[in-house]
Parts: structure tokens; sequence; C-alpha cells
């Protein structure tokens, strides 16, 4: 399966991919730039900061309210979007062929 | 028992990683090493300010910094500090009003200040480097460490950059461990005075900086944000002692720790001369490897077991970073500097979880203008003794580092 990786300042990285993986994994699997994941996926540092593309956030879901994933991507340098998600609580699955997602320009 | 009361000489517990002592003689490494292995889930019942649970590996210092509703910071329950502080900022409160706080301060840190803060970093660490004496012992901690992290406190305030000195003198003074035979004051009446010192010279700014033009100095960015500009002079005056003590002693320590390390593993220092695009990497290895913040501390909020070990409701909890930082089933050959080291960015010096510290992005960008500039000159430097080392348990801070620049 693919996903495409866009940046405010560089070209697209289109990446292919397993399913099973989460998307902060496959993100540093292809090296993309921006995306640390300083924190090994454990929900705790949001090194991992990404915005989904509007045609993919209804399926993925936004963060629970109150949940840890909120409060840290409200702490996050980066302005928090109604489509911000962390990458490392995104699991590739199958329906998530072509996603698109945006990274950040400093995390 | 011949009948004659005698009270015994309290006992020091080895394990008592709270005792500055241990970090002044720098011999906290082997008391760590085995409380990891044999009792990482410590509880040492003789702490200077009470009892208290020391977690000392990584996985654990984790678990507890990224569940701050089983682990909580707030000032109402004594704070982030072993000993009980009722200093009221963000860093002293828990979701969902920590979030709300911290949102207000991270423009201070957003991409677009720290290109702008870098060029001014670069050209000072430039000029300060090409002032030090070659041939010629100096103090690398005070003529480049100080140096360098004054600067960068004098433009984060919007203070003049010559009298940089006096925020290093606030910041030392406001952290200062009474019990330290050095400390620059004896009581906390003294401590209560440099910092209305502090906050009166920060309010006058801040007064300032509400008439002006937004800039990109931290009082100015809460002096025009909507929800702090109206907010009690306690709360500004706290952030603006939050941000001076956090990105004092830590930036500094970090860039002496740089130097002390490269010249333990001068291979390491070859390495990266051979290739620079390293340094991104070599500085969270620093990082690491000097652990600038010792400890944070917790309150246990409920009964919770960690490691078979039951934690009650109201007990002190502290994440030891230093020794979670050289935990060997995370990072291997952990005593040493490996600017290379695959995951060395995993380190815990900036902590986990939502208080994940704020200023992370300009510290790294900071040490990294630093070691480009050297690195630009192709400066030899020397380093003659030993670092001494702060009298502290919550800084790991090298006060003195005798150096020297071939000529
Ligand atoms: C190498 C340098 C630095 C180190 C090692 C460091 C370390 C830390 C640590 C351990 C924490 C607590 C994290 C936790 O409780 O999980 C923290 C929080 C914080 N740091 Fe830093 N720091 C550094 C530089 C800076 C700088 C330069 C600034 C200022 C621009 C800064 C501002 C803060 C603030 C405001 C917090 C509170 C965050 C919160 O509670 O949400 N730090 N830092
Ligand atoms: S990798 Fe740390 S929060 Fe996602």
């Amino acid at each position: 399966m693919k996903v495409t990786f866009e940046f405010s300042d560089s070209p697209e990285v289109v990446a292919e991919v397993n399913a099973g993986e989460s998307l902060m994994r496959v993100a540093l699997d292809h090296g993309i730039p921006g995306i640390y994941g300083d924190c090994g996926g454990q929900c705790a540092c949001a090194t991992c900061h990404i915005y989904i593309d509007a045609a993919w956030i209804d399926r993925i879901g936004t963060p629970e309210p109150g949940s840890t994933e909120e409060a840290l991507l409200e702490g996050a340098p980066a302005d928090v979007e109604s489509n911000s998600r962390l990458a490392c609580q995104v699991v590739l699955t199958d329906d998530l062929n072509g996603l698109v997602v945006r990274v950040p320009e400093g995390q | 028992m011949d009948g004659i009361a005698e009270t015994p000489a309290p006992a020091i517990d080895p394990f008592d990683v709270g005792r500055p002592e241990l970090y002044h003689k720098d011999a906290w490494r082997p008391v760590f090493e085995k409380l990891r292995a044999d009792d990482p889930v410590y509880y040492c019942e003789t702490g200077r300010s009470g009892p208290y649970w020391a977690i000392t590996r990584y996985e654990d210092i984790v678990r507890v910094d990224s569940d701050p509703a089983t682990f909580s910071s707030s000032h109402l329950l004594g704070g982030v500090t072993l000993e009980d502080k009722s200093n009221v900022t963000f860093m002293q409160m828990d979701p969902p009003q920590h979030t709300a706080k911290r949102k207000s301060v991270t423009p201070i840190v957003a991409p677009k200040s720290l290109a702008q803060m870098e060029v001014l970093i670069r050209d000072r660490a430039a000029k300060t480097l090409d002032a030090l004496p070659r041939g010629e012992e100096f103090d690398w901690v005070d003529r480049v460490s100080i140096e360098l992290t004054s600067m960068m406190l004098a433009t984060l305030f919007g203070h003049p950059i010559e009298d940089r000195r006096t925020l290093v003198r606030w910041s030392d003074t406001i952290t200062a461990d009474l019990d330290d035979p050095d400390s620059p004051i004896r009581t906390e009446a003294q401590r209560g005075e440099v910092m209305r010192e502090f906050y009166l010279s920060m309010l006058d700014i801040w007064k300032r900086r509400r008439e002006e033009e937004p800039r990109f100095d931290i009082v100015s960015i809460l002096a025009h944000d909507p929800d702090m500009r109206n907010a009690p002079v306690e709360e500004i005056t706290g952030l603006f002692g939050l941000f001076l003590v956090g990105g004092n002693d830590t930036t500094r320590n970090s860039m002496s720790g740089g130097m002390w390390g490269f010249a333990q593993h001068p291979d390491e220092w070859r390495k990266l001369k051979a290739d620079p695009k390293l340094l991104g990497n070599a500085v969270s290895e620093i990082i690491r490897y000097q652990t600038p913040v010792i400890y944070e501390r917790r309150t246990a909020l409920r009964d919770v077991e960690i490691a078979g070990k039951t934690i009650a409701k109201g007990d002190r909890v502290g994440m030891w970073y230093i020794s979670g930082n050289r935990d060997e089933s995370v990072f291997e050959d952990a005593d040493s500097l490996k600017i290379d080291r695959p995951n060395a960015r995993q380190h815990l010096s900036f902590g986990m979880g939502p208080h994940r510290c704020v200023g992370s992005r300009l510290a790294e960008m900071q040490l990294r203008v630093l070691w480009e500039e050297v690195l630009k000159r192709d400066l030899e430097i020397e380093v003659l003794e030993k670092p001494s080392y702060a009298f502290s348990n919550l800084v790991r801070s090298p006060t003195r580092l005798p150096v020297r620049i071939k000529a």
C-alpha cells in the first residue's frame, strides 16, 4: 500500500508500506524529514505530529477529548489543527491505501 | 545497653540519590547501576526533605512521566522537586489546565522564532569563539558555556545584552541549594529578595512591550497574548522565572558536558570532523550523555504498582533521568559518548509526556550552532583538568573546566 507525505518546502514523497505498522514507524523507515519519534511511539513526546489530508480524516478519526494524545498535540510547537494526529497513534490498515498526510514545518 | 540514652548519628542511606554530594563529587554512576539492577523502584526513607521513591529504569520513567492522571505535578501537592515548593507555573499543573497554559508559550519556540534567533546566536557564537585566547589556559564554562547561554537569555527576554550576567546571577540564586557551602545566598529570605529584583526588572520590560509592536522575545509574545495580557502579575512573573531557570543552567551544562565528552572520547571528535553531517545526532547524544536535569518529582494520586512495588497515594516519586539515560537495556555502553548512537534521540534528558521540555528545539539549535562554529574554525581544544560539579541534586552542572586552544 502507498502513503504520500507532503511538505511545505519540498516535493512530496510516496512511500510503499505494509499494513499493520504505525505511520510514525514507516515515516522513520523511509527517512521522512521532520518526523522524529523520540519516544519510540509511546505517545509521550509529540515529535511525530502530522496533518491528515481532509479526505482521510473521517476514516482515521481525531484524538479522544481529554486523551494524552490531545494534550501532547496542544503542547507541541507546530500549530494544532482539527486534522492533527500523532503519527505513532495511527496504525495503517488496508483501507488506508493511498493516504495523504502533511508534515508540519518544524517540530 | 548501660542505660545511657544515646542518639545514634542518623545513618546515611547509600542509596539516597537525592544527596547533592553525589553529583558534586560525580559519584552517582555505581549507585544507580546497583539500583537499576537490584531495586529499580527504591523507597528511600531518609531523604533530606522526606521519604521518596527513586524510579531508575528507562521504561518505568517513561511510564510515570507520561501518566499525569496517576502521577501529578501539582503545586498543591508540592510540585516537581523533592522539596515541597509552592511555585505556580504550568510546570506545576496537570492537564487540562497545564495544556491550555503551555499552549500560550509555544509560539516562543515556533520554527519562525527559532530561525530568527539562530542568526543572532550564530553571530554571537562566532564572536565569542574568535575572542578566546590561543595557547593559554582558560575556563570553558565561564568563557563559552555561560557566555553563550547568557546572550541567548538576554535575547529571549529582551534584556540589555551588556547586562547579561545579571540574568545568570538571578538564575543561579533562584536555584541555589542552601546546603551548598559556596551558595551565593544563605536563607530563603535572601532568595526571595533576589527573585523580587528579577521580577521587578521583568515587569518593567513587560510594561514597555505591551505598548510596543510585537517582537519575538518572550516578554513581548506574552504581553501580546490575549489570555496572558491581563493575567495576574504572579502568573506572568512565574513564567519568566520558569524560562529563566529552564533555559539557563541546562543549556550551559550541555555546552560544558559536550566539551568534556569529546575530551574523554577523542575518536568521536575525529569522527565528527570527518563527517559533520553527524552533528544533529551528536547533539542529542551530548544531551543524553550530560543529562543536565537530574530528576523531576511527581506525587502519586492513587495507590499504584510499579515493578512489584506499591507506591501509595500521596507518596513523592522521583524520576531519575540521569539513571534512565544510563540504562544498558536501552543504551548500549551507556557511559560512553557515541555520536552515531542509533537511538540517541530517545534520551530522557528532556523528560517525556505532556511536560516534555518546551525549549528542546532551542537548546538543540544552540548546541548545533556552537559546534558548527568550532568545526568551521578547526579549533583544537585540549581539556586540562576534570570538571568540578555544582552542589545540586537537580542540575548536573559543571562549574569549571580548564582548557587550552592550540595556538
Ligand atoms: C539541554 C537543555 C535543556 C534540558 C536538558 C531541559 C530539560 C527539561 C526537563 C527535564 C523538563 C521537564 C520535563 C518533564 O517533566 O517531563 C523541562 C521542562 C521545561 N523546559 Fe527545558 N530543558 C532544556 C532547555 C530549555 C530551554 C532553552 C528552555 C527555554 C526556552 C526550557 C524551558 C522549559 C519549560 C518552560 C519547561 C516546562 C514544560 C512543561 O511543564 O510543560 N528548557 N526541560
Ligand atoms: S513517537 Fe513520541 S508521541 Fe509519537
